[in-house]
């Protein structure tokens, strides 16, 4: 057992940890890592955050227990003072001693803090840890009960001073942006994109100070103000110092490592220093004369030394390190890569600058107009990703380079080519190092067909996520080359859509789950065909979800939506919302009795949360014999038919919306579908009961109802559209009845009726020739079909606690009758909530 | 209190040293799986019976850290027996404990056997 220590726990001391466990052998090595800060490694790219919803545990990369589950010993709080090469041990602190046969250096920088008189004042800050930025707010707090707009100074205008700015001027205070060069962020930009931001900046009231040199900080004790010159002075409230870093290097210098006239400590392509046994890389790592005080440099230093380390001897840092960088600052795009800024003799720069747009795009090409070397973009940076493959692929550029940044004019076709124009050796994203080649073998050799499933599987996307837009791209353009249609069958073990899956259940009368797998599928089914094929069972055969509990959804399983701790909840019907006092009062009891937390849904109703698993047929015994019953939330199945007071009550109702609501929410209760199913019932066109957002509504109108179908809420909201006009209530329900019926038939899984509609050919018009015109002549099947589900209807929870066998299965153990322990609640305005996730 | 959140370790037939007497086979239903409390850990066991073949895990789901992989649904993909769990549909392989869609931590699993109508556990301790 080999023992790999890691000085830092930072973004680059994480990532190697991620990619040490990734690729070691548990067995053979023991991973040790220490960390300054009290806090497990987090994301500082976005600090700023920080200030928006102060909330640090967001910002972590990985939970504590994330740790403890890769056999990570991880110290927090406790700093390594001494390296011992001789003996290969560290000391801390608190006095620790421990061995190493590998050390890793990731102990990154602390800002630098120039040597200015003052510097000490109170009210004086950096901007690294979040321990700086909570004790930044907190002189923010004090200050700004004492003036009513305080000025905040930020020194230094580079790339994280201009982030600061934002955050104070988030935490209500004026910013001013002091820098010591004549331009702002003096690595990225040239002197007139950089014009170009500090005209956008300053128009959002960020004021920005350039060729400023700070004599002293004045103030007595605390600080009041910067002098620049004897009659230069800016009065300010505070100042956060953002001057750039300095490596954290001082465990190299004392133990005697090869170390920068500088700082840094110096290492080769392997990552390693003087000492081939101790490794460094992010910003303490002086490689190629160079710190990087990136994210993406340093993660390939992680990568590099993992693999040096576990032996892979060829994996080296690149001779080149991209510095490109893209980055929204307070809404703005701005972005440089390959050499910014060129001097003539190496090529021309093509520039376009619209200062009243704040736009800003320069190219710098070589003087044969063949290759790009680099550039900038201020104001809009969507073509970066494009520009910067072209660049790193040395690809070749079209006959008018200007398009790439003007877009084609004069009829031309567009000069960008698609992101499948790309090399294979391509990397597209940089945070994580995938190649456009891993990502389109990803895609057509394992099957990864979405950006989900490709980010699981290369990791791509999920670092800084500035690549997402081309993997989309990517995943598009690969599965049209291949000629794929959207895949019909359901999953692996049936070659059949669930049209025809429902065809062959109800010809062949197949009733069971094992009998249809044996009959026309293969191998032993899944999660996916499953509750597909109980549904199908459910529509044909009106059979409830206790018949075949292992092939259903865990909510239909156990008859009870599963929340987020692992207990559940409970809702009775409550037809179109109506509810008597009793019945509130008999609710509010069992609740109260079984301590759960209540809410009224969406759908009229109330939810009870909370009931433990062993409680279910507890609390539905009460329920029932109070003469409730069970209202599906849990199903693929009829959830609520909302309704307005209608006629009844209201002074403009047309109908009485309540009545209808009740008889069609009865009529449809306990009918499994591929998707839920939610109705509406308006009783006049000022549509309080939303029923136009539902599966199918009924508005009322002069003359009769009308009808519409097909419209959800949700993540893409849809209009339910009209199906017909100034119908009566039995008319309007025949037609519902065959289109939900068609529905149930037609639709693959999970597809509520709008996605279904979407996909039909001829749409709303064929909907409407099938279930009023009989095109197809089915309607009397569908009646018939349907007329069976309403007649068969039973609650299935009564059939539950009524069934000692069906009984049993509710309980968390089945070999104790104790409780689940690891269950925690905490308190939430009165009642109760699960402890939330960590 | 230890509530069993703790990481479990996988029992390789050659660790076993305790067969824990969980409960009677009929306690468990086809084709799927039911929780077993053994000392301070939970245990999901799976009767897979279209396979003939009975598989334990821990029951803590590693993703959210919730006690609920006993109540997933169990299933096969390109023949490797696999559960998902309820709350987000990950789903883990029952023989080896690697998770198969995403790079979850692996489960612990543990060697059951049958005897005289009822199941047991295999443990190291």
């Amino acid at each position: 057992m080999k023992t790999v220590i890691v000085v830092g726990n930072g973004m680059v001391g994480y990532k190697f940890c991620e990619k040490f466990v990734a690729k070691a052998d548990k067995e053979s090595y023991q991973l040790v890592v220490f960390g300054e800060e009290p806090r497990v490694a987090y994301d500082r790219v976005h600090l700023s955050e920080f200030f928006e919803n102060n909330d640090a545990e967001r910002l972590a990369m990985a939970p504590r227990e994330w740790y403890e589950q890769n056999n990570i010993t991880l110290f927090t709080n406790e700093r390594v003072t001494d390296i011992h090469r001789k003996s290969k041990t560290i000391t801390t602190l608190s006095e620790k001693t421990l061995s190493y046969d590998y050390l890793v250096l990731a102990t990154g920088s602390s800002p630098f803090v120039p040597q200015i008189n003052g510097v000490d004042k109170e009210g004086v800050f950096v901007y690294r840890t979040i321990e700086d930025l909570e004790d930044t707010l907190a002189y923010a707090d004090k200050i700004r009960k004492k003036v009513e707009r305080p000025k905040a100074a930020i020194l230094g205008g580079g790339l994280l001073g201009l982030e600061a700015a934002k955050a104070v001027m988030d935490m209500g205070m004026e910013p001013h942006v002091v820098e010591f060069a004549p331009k702002l962020m003096p690595r990225q930009l040239d002197t007139r994109s950089s014009k170009v931001l500090q005209v956008k900046l300053e128009s959002m009231g960020i004021n920005i100070h350039l060729s400023k040199a700070t004599n002293q900080i004045l103030g007595n004790g605390h600080i009041i103000g910067m002098e620049f010159n004897e009659d230069d002075v800016l009065n300010v409230d505070m100042l956060i110092i953002s001057a750039g870093i300095r490596p954290r290097d001082e465990l190299g210098k004392s133990c005697g490592l090869k170390m920068g006239t500088r700082g840094g400590i110096v290492v080769n392509n392997k990552m390693q220093t003087s000492d081939p046994e101790i490794y460094a890389i992010g910003e303490i790592a002086l490689y190629n004369k160079m710190i990087y005080g990136l994210v993406a440099p340093g993660y390939e230093m992680a990568s590099v030394a993992v693999d040096q380390i576990l032996g892979d001897q060829d994996t080296l840092m690149a001779d080149e390190i991209d510095m490109s960088t893209k980055l929204k600052l307070i809404g703005v795009d701005v972005a440089s890569f390959g050499t910014p800024f060129m001097p003539a003799e190496k090529g021309h720069s093509i520039i376009f600058e619209n200062k009243t747009e704040s736009l800003y795009k320069r190219i710098n090409v070589t003087h044969d107009g063949k290759k790009l070397l680099g550039g900038i973009l201020v104001g809009d940076a969507s073509d970066y990703n494009m520009l910067l493959q072209m660049y790193l692929n040395e690809m070749p550029l079209p006959k008018n380079p200007e398009n790439l940044i003007l877009g084609s004019r004069g009829g031309e076709a567009v000069s960008f080519g698609s992101a499948m124009d790309l090399p294979d050796t391509a990397v597209i994203c940089s945070c994580e190092a995938v190649t456009k080649g891993q990502l389109c073998c990803s895609i057509k050799d394992d099957g990864n067909e979405s950006v989900k499933a490709i980010a699981k599987a290369t990791k791509a996307t999920t670092g800084c996520g500035g690549c997402k837009p081309m993997v989309e791209d990517l995943v598009v353009e690969t599965l049209k080359s291949l000629g794929k249609v959207v895949k019909e069958s359901i999953c692996e073990h049936f070659a059949y859509s669930r049209q025809e899956l429902y065809d062959i259940v109800k010809l062949r009368n197949i009733t069971d789950y094992d009998e249809l797998l044996d009959e026309v599928g293969t191998g032993h089914g899944c999660e996916t065909c499953k509750p597909a094929a109980a549904a199908i069972f459910a529509s044909i055969y009106n059979e409830t979800a206790n018949r075949q509990e292992t092939i259903q959804d865990t909510n239909d399983r156990y008859l009870a939506n599963i929340q987020r701790n692992g207990t559940y909840s409970v809702v009775p019907r409550v037809a179109a919302g109506e509810i008597t006092p009793k019945q509130l009062l008999a609710m509010g009891r069992i609740a109260q009795k079984y301590d759960l937390y209540t809410k009224i849904t969406g759908g009229q109703r109330i939810d009870m949360f909370g009931a433990k698993l062993h409680e279910l047929p507890l609390i539905w015994e009460e329920l029932i014999d109070e003469g409730f019953e069970t209202g599906q939330a849990y199903g693929k199945s009829l959830r609520t038919v909302k309704s307005c007071v209608g006629s009844t009550w209201c002074r403009y109702g047309m109908d009485e919306s309540v009545t209808f609501a009740i008889d069609i929410e009865n009529r449809y209760k306990g009918i499994r579908s591929p998707h839920k199913i939610k109705g509406g019932v308006s009783g006049c066109i000022r549509e309080c009961a939303e029923a136009r957002s539902k599966d199918f509504g009924f508005i009322a109108v002069e003359g009769g109802w009308n009808v519409y179908i097909c419209g959800n809420g949700g993540a893409n909201p849809k209009h339910a559209q009209l199906l017909v006009e100034k119908v009566d209530k039995a008319t309007a329900t025949k037609y519902v009845d065959r289109f939900l019926m068609y529905y149930i038939q037609t639709a693959p899984p999970l597809t509520r009726t709008a996605a279904w509609l979407e996909k039909l050919d001829g749409g709303i018009d064929y909907v409407k020739d099938v279930v009023v015109n009989d095109c197809l002549g089915i309607v009397e099947q569908l009646d018939a079909d349907m007329q069976h589900l309403v007649d068969t209807y039973v609650c299935e929870w009564k059939e539950a606690v009524e069934n000692p066998e069906i009984r049993s299965r509710y309980t968390h153990f089945v070999n104790t009758e104790e409780e689940d322990e690891s269950i925690e609640f905490v308190s939430l305005r009165d009642q109760k909530m699960p402890k939330a996730w960590a | 209190m230890d509530i069993g959140l703790n990481i479990q370790e996988a029992v390789k037939p050659a660790d076993i040293k305790v067969w824990f007497k969980a409960a009677a086979v009929s306690k468990f239903p086809k084709n799927g799986g039911a929780c077993v409390k053994y000392k301070d850990k939970q245990i999901a066991v799976f009767n897979f019976t279209r396979e003939g073949t009975w598989y334990a895990c821990q029951n803590l789901c590693p993703h959210k850290m919730e006690m609920v992989l006993s109540r997933g649904m169990i299933g096969e993909e390109h023949g490797e027996p696999k559960v998902a769990c309820p709350l987000h549909k990950n789903t883990w392989s029952l023989k080896t404990g690697e998770h198969l869609n995403g790079d979850l931590s692996t489960l612990a699993t543990y060697p059951v056997k049958l005897d005289n109508g009822f199941v047991y556990i295999g443990f190291s301790e």
